[in-house]
């Protein structure tokens, strides 16, 4: 399996990140830049992650069964991550997840016909002290009103 | 040794420095238990059930992972300690379906024997339990999720005891459970190690689930009848019939060792072409069925009106020795011929020539377990020989022992192995050339080598281990469950029982070739299979068989007999290991062919004397070497012990014929093969021999 040159450079430099013989470290991260580029964590590219990390095929799958931001099949190009946990809820995290659902029409892990909006109610993504907070793919929105959330997925239509 | 002093429970107690504390608490008679501890396999501390109390420590620690140190004082039954278990228990509780009067393992559950252990009466979890339907992985493994208690006893016998690694853990928290390998489904050796070293009852097995209760069956310990290796599988029987096989007292050889055909394939015995009746040629040229008197009677008096040198009698590898050798002895006596043979899969013979004059160099199984080196060559040991794979690797595991390999193809000891050869079978010895160096560094070696080692290449083998100058010891690889046996008891051209010279017979191929042979008996074995013809075409051909193989399809008497499951006796492994087999259970119109040498004798007016087990193997034990020293208290309670063959040299150029193993896999196992159907549902079959 080839990957672009950029993500080739990323991968080779995260593998020096950890001491000899623990290079089965930098599954994680690989795992996380890969799905970027390749669109979902593919078997195929399990078994290429595998291969370099010295793992098996099956300790990859263990691990992205594990972590919810790894996912095996594509996400949309714009993916909606609404944080429900504590210190979310208790600012109106749980109320912004179901207008999310009732305004794209999707639910947990859904992706939208069209392929362009997914939705995910996430865990905790380090952001309590603006609760509540919503990520679409890596862009941040901190306390995230109700007509702040439609201005955001309305913007993702266009 | 460093020793330290200890105090479990208040009684002072020594062990050696850095030991688990959980196994020295073993070794001194108390139990601390635990779910996710294994024995021999990689600490995983996922349970919390070993807990236990330390002084001077801030809180309870996992026993499992805790070496022990001097001074120590342990209690592991205190009240803090009962708390916490129970604590534990009520959480592995929380999602568990409490299925326990449908469940498989209910009578021999860890979970369930904890729980009435500690009394967990009562839960505070008043959640509505996380219901997942079961799943089923292969024909042989079923996976119930809710039952599980993610202890990963199973990924880590998968991974570490059987070097397959097909199940892993996935998910999280209570969603968590146990993946196989293939999405959906599992590929792997479907050996059932997952299930039976399940704690509870979340993996089961596919021909034993919801059949019966633990507690209803008979366990019988015996032999697997599938290949050389010996392992003891324990029976479970009930109304005389097998209902499944483990070996989960770890006793014998293998420990709790099986692979797919001595756990499951037990299933032939049951098959619905099974013989019952003896058949007999009638004037139209038909096999029908006829009683036994009629049978043994017209056997008995054509082989006293046909014996001579042109009778030829092939003997089996599945049969006992005391078949083996009594089949012999009538044939060398009673019939007058010394045409005797039997499928040879390996130069055995040849070995025991080529060290002759030195002792000690028949490689034990255990010695593949504790050798600083080992040597396969010309063989895909975890397919043909799975528990002699399975003690190298753990040799490996927990020794670091240096493995090398010389095969064609890949192997699974690659995997485990400091250098790997690829070279042609009829090059072996060139590959093992190319090891001289490395080998020779070691202290140390056991080479296992195939049928592609015969004849003077098994002579310059030993004479390239004589040339290390190490401590080098030998197995060479058989076949079947009793091959070792017949070809210690003789059944051989030219080789009486103990490789003793006897006069000069037909091997099985000149028997099957020489159209004056007058008559053919068969015992337990299939010549003809794969279209060969006998070349005898008027040949009295009498056939003891299972089934109605190709060899019995051309007989003019068959006589139905008892597979290894339905008979006493021993037999001898591929390291010359013998053991008991214990009758699990009765036949239906078959016997056993000691018993039908002995109807035939007597038929006959010949004396062989008491035509019994025991009193045969009396007689074997009394008369054929290497079988005069057997430790009778070792074998009778079920253990294996190691013959000793001659020492001196064998006549083996007496001996003419072929060698040629039937390379089956870990799916495959002869003639018996089609009559399995577990071994023929499998998807893995025929597995990989060199791929």
């Amino acid at each position: 399996m080839t990957f672009s040159p950029e993500l080739e450079a990323k991968f080779a430099d995260l593998i020096t990140h950890y001491p000899e013989g623990r290079q089965r470290a930098a599954l994680i991260p690989m795992l996380m830049f890969g799905q970027e580029e390749v669109g979902s964590i593919t078997n195929e590219f399990m078994a290429e992650v595998a291969r370099r990390l010295g793992l098996t095929p099956m300790q990859v799958d263990e691990v992205v069964g594990y972590y919810s931001m790894l996912h095996k099949k594509p996400m949309g190009k714009y993916h909606v991550q609404v944080c429900t946990n504590v210190a979310c809820m208790l600012r109106g995290g749980a109320e912004l997840y179901d207008q999310a659902c009732h305004k794209l029409g999707l639910g947990h892990k859904e992706v939208s016909a069209d392929g362009l909006v997914s939705l995910e109610e996430v865990e905790c993504m380090g952001a309590c002290s603006w609760a509540p907070a919503v990520q679409v793919n890596f862009d941040f929105h901190h306390e995230v009103t109700a007509d702040q959330l439609d201005t955001i997925l309305e913007g993702l239509k266009k | 040794m460093a020793l330290v002093n200890v105090t479990i429970n208040g009684v002072p107690v020594q062990a050696e420095n850095g030991a688990l504390l959980i196994e020295v608490a073993r070794q001194n008679g108390i139990e601390i238990p635990a779910f996710c501890y294994y024995e021999g396999m990689s600490l995983q501390a996922a349970c919390r059930m070993c807990l236990v109390e330390v002084e001077k420590a801030p809180k309870l620690m996992a026993g499992c992972t805790l070496p022990v140190a001097e001074g120590m004082v342990v209690r592991t039954e205190s009240e803090p300690v009962v708390k916490a278990r129970k604590t534990t228990l009520e959480f592995l509780l929380s999602n568990h379906p409490l299925d326990c009067p449908v469940c498989d393992k209910g009578g021999e559950c860890e979970l369930q024997d904890m729980t009435f252990k500690y009394g967990v009466g009562e839960s505070r979890f008043t959640e509505v339990k996380q219901h997942v339907p079961e799943k089923q992985w292969s024909p042989v493994v079923f996976y119930d999720a809710p039952r599980c208690i993610l202890c990963y006893r199973c990924v880590r016998v998968c991974n570490e005891g059987m070097g397959v690694g097909a199940l892993g853990i996935s998910y999280r928290g209570v969603n968590a459970e146990i993946i196989p390998s293939h999405g959906d489904h599992l590929e792997c050796d479907e050996c059932g190690s997952c299930i039976d070293i399940c704690p509870v009852g979340s993996l089961t097995s596919g021909i034993y689930r919801y059949k019966t209760r633990p507690w209803e069956m008979e366990h019988v310990g015996t032999v697997c009848t599938h290949c050389s290796n010996g392992c003891k599988t324990t029976l479970g029987v009930r109304n005389n019939e097998i209902i499944r096989g483990n070996n989960r007292d770890k006793s014998g050889i293998n420990g709790e060792f099986l692979c797919v055909k001595g756990r499951y394939a037990f299933d032939f015995t049951q098959h619905p072409e099974r013989l019952q009746t003896p058949l007999v040629r009638n004037e139209a040229g038909e096999l029908e069925p006829a009683s036994w008197s009629r049978a043994l009677k017209l056997v008995a008096e054509k082989f006293k009106a046909l014996a001579g040198p042109d009778f030829g009698v092939i003997g089996s590898t599945r049969t006992t020795n005391e078949e083996n050798y009594l089949l012999q002895k009538f044939a060398r006596t009673a019939l007058g011929t010394h045409s005797i043979d039997h499928h040879r899969t390996g130069d055995v013979v040849t070995l025991i020539d080529a060290l002759s004059g030195k002792t000690g160099q028949l490689a034990a199984l255990e010695d593949l377990y504790t050798s600083k080196a080992v040597l396969v060559v010309a063989s895909d040991l975890a397919q043909q020989h799975p528990l002699l794979a399975g003690k190298i690797r753990a040799n490996f595991r927990h020794h670091k022992a240096a493995v090398y390999t010389v095969t064609p193809g890949p192997v699974r000891e690659d995997k485990i192995a400091r250098r790997s050869i690829r070279i042609a079978e009829a090059d072996s010895l060139a590959g093992v050339e190319q090891l001289r160096e490395a080998l020779a560094k070691e202290a140390e070696l056991v080479i296992v080598f195939g049928d592609a080692v015969q004849g003077d290449k098994v002579r310059q083998l030993v004479g390239f281990g004589e040339s290390l100058g190490i401590p080098v010891k030998y197995i060479a690889l058989v076949d079947y469950a009793n091959s070792r046996g017949a070809l210690d008891m003789g059944l051989l051209p030219g080789l009486a029982p103990g490789y003793h010279a006897a006069a000069p017979g037909r091997s099985l191929q000149q028997m099957l070739d020489d159209s004056s042979l007058a008559a053919l008996w068969v015992v337990g074995a299939n010549p003809l299979k794969g279209g060969r013809k006998l070349a005898a075409s008027g040949a009295f051909v009498v056939v003891q068989d299972l089934f109605l193989t190709e060899t019995a399809q051309c007989a003019d008497v068959v006589l139905p007999a008892a597979s290894a499951y339905e008979k006493n006796g021993t037999v001898t492994n591929v390291c010359g290991q013998v053991q008991r087999l214990k009758k699990g259970v009765e036949t239906v119109g078959a016997k056993t062919d000691l018993a039908i040498i002995g109807l035939l004798a007597r038929g006959m007016g010949v004396n062989l004397g008491k035509v019994d087990a025991d009193a045969v193997f009396a007689e074997i034990a009394a008369t054929v070497p290497g079988y005069n020293q057997l430790p009778m208290p070792v074998i009778l309670t079920g253990g294996a012990a190691q013959t000793h063959p001659v020492n001196g040299g064998v006549p083996a150029s007496l001996v003419p014929g072929l060698i040629a193993s039937a390379r089956d896999t870990l799916f495959t196992t002869g003639s018996l093969t089609r009559y399995s159907k577990i071994l023929n549902e499998v998807l893995e079959k025929p597995g990989a021999l060199y791929r």
